[in-house]
């Protein structure tokens, strides 16, 4: 239950992380809360020989617009999620999710670069980053790069990071007031993994809903868009029919594991259950 | 020994921190990969900082990081270099938590005391940012909190006894302060 021995370094700009996680070659790891890192460095999941703890560089945090843009910087902790007011008003998504992930003392400490860049299947945020269509600003030895969410969660515990990058900032499109959003999670016990979640994000006119995006997590390997069933309901009214509709789509979209504990026919009907509350919850919203 | 700001310092070697515990400056000479919760019990002898899971499942371990409860069990010790860090020994030193203590010794809200110091750490950060939660707020904020003797109840009651307490205190002193 102890870490192997690693080398430690305090990076306070990006360039100084980059520079010391290439010194440290395949055996560095980034630390930034450490929420999900140290229990895997406890376990010996993990064994690194060089820990770049970038916690102090200044580029890594705060919030603020650019354009038509939210910049939220990667050490956002999560229990800022809930306070900040920049969130509050044009990322509701992310604040509407921070609740439920995991407890307070973990949200003090763990960051939103963290939780996308390890892209733990069952994680709020990286279904959040899908749903609101982020991008994902990372920093490595060949320079900065801006990459779409859709094309960040490559498989399991794997994302579009190269060896070496660093997740600098998540960039969301402004929350506008024409813009619904609904939130929740089925889980056996509060702040224990979901069992299955999704976000929604939908642009209405009146009643009538012109662009859903839909993304569910511990669904599969990845973060997943439920395209058939945004399909379903993009250009029509919250109506029940199409509610059903869309529910039924998601057995097109999604493809859960067969687990002993979670048979994949359970885990597709909860997911269809949660679909109806939060479109209940969207068509509700007036 | 070196300096963490500057070198790549070897994995076997130790680092000299230097952080203010419950209000005293203090330096320790620790390896990068001693955790926090380690150093405050084996080096500084602070032991009501409880190593329980070491995963940051069970709450035992925490302590206040410049002023917000975190798992000293998921950081090391190197990483608090310039912190405050207010253990449970601190928060009683300073009558803060005084009537929860109180409260939760009259409720029975402890029976092996082990999950105790972390209780009552996350209980304060509870009552410092929510004046009056409901009962299902207290048992959300304390569900990263393990305790296997009492069953929760008498916890959440001591929570929901002291909150009360507090507010009427408030209350009684806004009171006296208009009149």
């Amino acid at each position: 239950m102890k870490a192997r021995a690693f080398s430690y370094f305090r990076a306070s700009t990006v360039e100084e992380a980059l520079d010391a996680h290439a010194q440290g070659g395949d055996d560095a790891r980034y630390i930034a809360g450490g929420q999900s890192l140290v229990p895997a460095l406890a376990l010996r999941l993990q064994a690194p020989r060089r820990l770049v703890d970038i916690n102090h560089i200044d580029e890594l945090r705060g919030v603020r617009r650019e354009g038509e843009w939210l910049r939220i910087g990667a050490l956002t902790r999560h229990c800022e999620m809930l306070t900040e007011p920049l969130i509050a008003e044009f990322a509701p998504l992310l604040r509407a999710a921070a609740p439920f992930v995991a407890h307070p003392a973990i949200r003090n400490r763990g960051t939103l670069g963290g939780s996308v860049a390890l892209a733990d299947p069952a994680s709020e945020f990286p279904a959040v980053v899908l749903a609101l269509e982020a991008e994902i600003e990372v920093a490595g030895p060949a320079g900065r790069r801006r990459v779409r969410a859709e094309d960040f969660f490559v498989d399991l515990f794997e994302t579009a990071l190269a060896p070496g990058e660093l997740l600098v900032a998540v960039h969301v499109p402004l929350f506008n007031p024409g813009q619904r959003i609904a939130f929740d999670e089925l889980a056996r016990r509060r702040g224990d993994y979901a069992l299955v979640g999704c976000g929604i994000s939908a642009t209405c006119a009146d009643d009538l809903i012109t662009d859903i995006r839909i993304a569910f997590f511990s669904v599969g390997n990845v973060p997943t868009r439920a395209r058939r069933a945004e399909s379903e309901i993009a250009g029509s009214r919250l109506s029940p029919d199409v509610i059903a509709a869309a529910q039924a789509a998601l057995g097109e979209d999604l493809a859960p594991d067969d687990g002993d504990d979670v048979p994949a026919a359970m885990r597709l009907h909860l997911a269809r259950v949660l679909l109806g509350r939060l479109l209940g919850q969207i068509g509700g919203a007036t | 020994m070196s300096s963490i700001m500057s070198d790549l310092d070897e994995a076997d070697a130790t680092v000299r921190v230097r952080f203010v515990v419950n209000g005293r400056k203090t330096a320790c000479d620790v390896a990068p990969r001693d955790t926090l919760v380690d150093c405050l019990r084996t080096q500084l002898e602070l032991t009501g900082t409880h190593a329980g899971c070491e995963m940051g499942a069970c709450g035992a371990c925490l302590v206040q990081l410049d002023g917000r409860a975190v798992h000293a069990c998921l950081m090391f010790a190197v990483q608090a270099d310039g912190a405050r860090i207010d253990t449970i020994e601190g928060l009683s030193e300073s009558g803060v938590i005084a009537d929860l203590q109180a409260e939760f010794h009259r409720r029975n809200a402890l029976q092996c005391g082990f999950c105790t110091p972390g209780m009552l750490i996350n209980a304060h950060e509870l009552l410092s940012n929510v004046a009056r939660p409901s009962r299902e707020a207290i048992r959300d904020a304390l569900s990263g909190n393990f305790c296997r003797c009492t069953g929760y109840e008498a916890i959440v009651d001591a929570i929901a006894a002291v909150a009360e307490a507090r507010a009427a205190k408030a209350a009684q002193g806004a009171e006296g302060a208009s009149s």
